[in-house]
């Protein structure tokens, strides 16, 4: 599949799940609609793109979920208290990112396991700083999440702004080139005389930025956290990133696609509710829209493989 | 375009110079003790066989490897002299065997990767430039567009990318550019170009290392061929006082012929009917044992795998298996490495000592001491764990797993890659043994010593039989005039 027909099933799913939203509920084709539909959307992006940074150096991350809800611990309380301290620890937390993802090339260790580890090690801090729910989001991030722009709501323009902002940051800069070469062959990288540890601690790096993010704009919706806020979007996260048309190895990737993906899956949870299914299905429901998507990229993709061949 | 004259240019000048390198792995000598050096405006054609040191000698040039004794020198573009890692500023470029390319990357964003020079605003453009003008001029007429995904193009596409890649223009303009087996998956045509190209890129004072198994193609376009053997240069000269056969009489050496007659003496009384046959021409006869040869990675792995993977599945095999597998690359197919040495032992014959699902222990032990005996496993207690034990005793293990076995035919892989004198002695006596009670080997090897053992060779090349050898004929002369590619390479 080359890159712009990768791109066209992301789209077509997120397209009919908005044609079959605004069927059931016409009234959801409106700025407050749409506004509502997309608003947890924007911290599920960022989140996804965190994701895509470790797959794309073939590495997966199982604390996302738990990290996200981490930085919502310490956005809620110490940057909302003490912002320079909050600041420092959030720097601090990519910064472990970044040596997490050194350590893992350094001594060669999987990283499903040292992420899943650390998983623990966040939900711990969480817990630690914030043991009952609760905290304030700092006014700052509270108004911009919550900043109406004409004609577009937040949500949308948000979205577009992450897409735009990583696909250049990815896709089209020569260090994010440089980082997708990882992923596609690192001897080939290192054998050009690049270190693939900087490398590979840069896009652990840029997963802990993008982490980081993720809980501020949550805080921000939310108004307060809890140290279990986040804890689904693990698999949203990594849900997202193939639902956009990435792949587990190989370093193909898409910044687009990903965003939409997590649009797709954010919606997904609105047509359930619209179609009045119970929250307790609804989790499974959003498994078998994942199942069904990647099964339409599977004939695709066979059948150019094919043609290929 | 004739190729210029290697006196042409300054040569007291070289741009590489090797003074007595030294490469040792363990006890492995890869390179032992070569010098060679390589002037502006020479083609130098680097041929040798399998393990005769080509790669290494490669690496070395071109910084990948630091020589354990010796010394390289660089001449960098300002005339001044450097060691160490200066291959790079000195303009030595490689085009690896096996493809060095990203799948998931364009055309134009591969040449990123070697290209340090390339960011910033821009970037995308003069990589672009870059790797186009030096397609157009490599091979003229070529169909590819820099924005296309390599994973999208064929074999011989990516292959004339790479090239390309490493012709092109950069910061540090190309000066030596060493091409291992360039044109292995190009046709005849295509090749031509790039032979067209290396003797203008050498008239116009660059130089080139052409390692290839066309003799063809290295007559056609070197000014000097060194051979190789044994981790050293044996023989340096012009081209011109060079002939195909005296190339393949200069890369071998005589055989110790004792131990080879001693084994097919036997021959016709242990042989009997013919066990199997594939498609693509490879059969045996019960007793036999059948070599694969040729360079390495020509498909011989490949021929055993589909072979036995072709006859192993099914739900009646883990219990009576037609075929078993000796691996060679212990660490990859072979070892579990945090099992015991009994516990590898036994794997595939689990089967027949299990009793109601239970593995009988007792029984496992009787199999696992008699085997130690049997084959001589050096160790006091084979409750150790495998990694206790050396190379070759490993090997000796993963040999007795197979052969524990009730299987008739057994494959190898390479099975004594990194394994001592003395345990490749014993194996060969083993082997023997067991072909003489009836069963049939198929045998790997990149080793000719191991490949004269055999009773019948198979020579593979690009993936094809291109040769079958019997009896008297197996010897190394034939295998390398089978393995190298003699005619010319004319489209």
């Amino acid at each position: 599949m080359n890159g712009n027909y990768r791109i066209l099933l992301p789209v077509l799913s997120l397209a009919v799940l908005m044609a079959a939203v605004f069927y059931l509920q016409p009234r959801a084709m409106s700025y407050f609609g749409l506004n509502l539909l997309f608003n947890l959307a924007v911290p599920i992006a960022l989140a996804t793109i965190a994701q895509m940074m470790i797959i794309m150096v073939n590495d997966i991350d199982l604390s996302v979920g738990t990290f996200v809800s981490f930085v919502a611990c310490v956005t809620a309380t110490f940057l909302n208290d003490a912002p320079l301290i909050g600041a420092a620890i959030l720097a601090a937390s990519i910064l472990a990112y970044a040596g997490l993802g050194a350590l893992i090339h350094m001594r060669q260790l999987p990283a499903i396991v040292v992420t899943l580890g650390m998983s623990f090690v966040w939900a711990g801090l969480a817990v630690l700083i914030l043991p009952s729910p609760g905290g304030a989001a700092p006014a700052w991030i509270r108004t911009l999440m919550t900043v109406k722009p004409p004609l577009v709501p937040m949500a949308i323009v948000a979205s577009v702004g992450i897409a735009a902002l990583t696909h250049l940051l990815i896709m089209r800069s020569s260090t994010g080139t440089l980082l997708r070469g990882v992923g596609g062959n690192t001897r080939a990288v290192l054998r050009a005389g690049w270190s693939v540890t900087r490398l590979k601690a840069g896009a652990y790096a840029l997963a802990g930025f993008f982490g980081v993010l993720s809980g501020m704009s949550l805080v921000g919706l939310t108004t307060s956290a809890d140290a279990n806020i986040a804890l689904r979007y693990t698999l949203l996260s990594i849900a997202g990133v193939i639902l956009g048309g990435g792949e587990f190895t190989g370093g193909r990737i898409s910044p687009v696609g990903a965003v939409i993906g997590a649009l797709t899956l954010a919606l997904a949870g609105s047509f359930l509710s619209f179609m009045r299914l119970s929250p307790d299905w609804q989790i499974g429901a959003q498994g078998a829209i994942l199942i069904l998507v990647l099964a339409v990229r599977l004939v695709f993709s066979r059948r150019s493989a094919r043609v290929e061949g | 375009m004739q190729p210029p004259a290697p006196g042409g240019h300054a040569p007291e000048n070289p741009l590489v110079s090797l003074v007595d390198a030294h490469m040792h792995f363990g006890a492995v000598r890869a390179l032992d003790g070569v010098s060679l050096t390589i002037s502006p405006g020479e083609c130098l054609g680097l041929i040798g066989h399998n393990g005769a040191g080509k790669s290494t000698a490669v690496n070395v040039i071109n910084g990948g490897l630091t020589p354990t004794g010796g010394a390289v020198e660089y001449t960098l573009p300002d005339g001044s002299r450097a060691t160490g890692a200066a291959a790079r500023a000195a303009g030595i470029r490689s085009v690896f065997q096996e493809l060095s390319l990203c799948p998931n990357l364009t055309v134009e964003e591969n040449l990123r990767i070697p290209q340090h020079d390339l960011w910033g605003p821009g970037w995308r453009r003069i990589a672009r430039k870059r790797i186009a003008k030096a397609l157009d001029e490599v091979f003229p007429g070529h169909r590819i567009k820099p924005g296309m995904t390599v994973g999208g193009l064929t074999l011989a596409e990516r292959q004339m990318v790479e090239i390309a890649t490493g012709f092109a223009e950069a910061t540090e303009p190309a000066r030596l550019v060493i091409l291992d087996e360039p044109t292995s998956s190009l046709d005849a045509s295509i090749a031509h170009q790039l032979l067209d190209y290396v003797r203008g890129f050498c008239a116009r004072g660059g130089a080139v290392i052409f390692i290839s198994h066309m003799l063809g193609e290295v007559f056609e376009v070197a000014t000097r061929i060194d051979v190789m053997k044994d981790g050293r240069i044996t023989q340096s000269r012009p081209v011109a006082e060079f002939t195909q056969q005296g190339l393949i009489d200069a890369m071998g050496h005589v055989a110790s012929v004792e131990a080879t007659t001693a084994i097919r003496e036997d021959a016709a009384t242990r042989i009997g009917e013919e066990v199997l046959r594939t498609d693509e021409g490879l059969s045996a006869r019960r007793g036999e044992i059948v070599g694969l040869a040729g360079l390495a990675g020509h498909g011989q792995a490949e021929a055993l795998a589909r072979f036995f993977m072709g006859r192993s599945s099914g739900p009646r095999h883990s219990s009576h298996p037609d075929v078993v597998f000796v691996a060679g690359d212990r660490a990859r197919d072979g070892v579990m490495p945090l099992w015991s040495i009994l516990r590898n032992l036994t794997l595939t014959h689990l089967p027949a000592l299990t009793r109601r699902s239970i593995v009988d222990r007792a029984a496992e032990k009787v199999l696992g001491a008699d085997w130690k005996r049997r084959i001589g496993i050096r160790t006091d207690d084979i409750l150790n764990p495998i990694l206790s034990l050396s190379g070759g005793n490993q090997q000796k293990v993963l040999f007795a797993r197979s052969l524990a076995s009730s299987a008739p035919i057994v494959v190898m892989d390479d099975p004594m890659r990194g394994v001592d004198v003395g345990t490749k002695r014993e194996a060969y006596d083993m082997i023997r043994f067991e072909a003489s009670a009836g069963r049939t080997f198929l045998w790997y090897s990149t080793e000719t010593e191991e490949i004269c053992q055999c009773d019948r060779v198979f020579v593979f090349r690009n993936g094809r039989i291109s040769a079958e050898l019997t009896g008297d004929q197996i010897n190394e002369e034939n295998i390398l005039a089978a393995s190298f590619e003699m005619q010319e390479s004319t489209a």
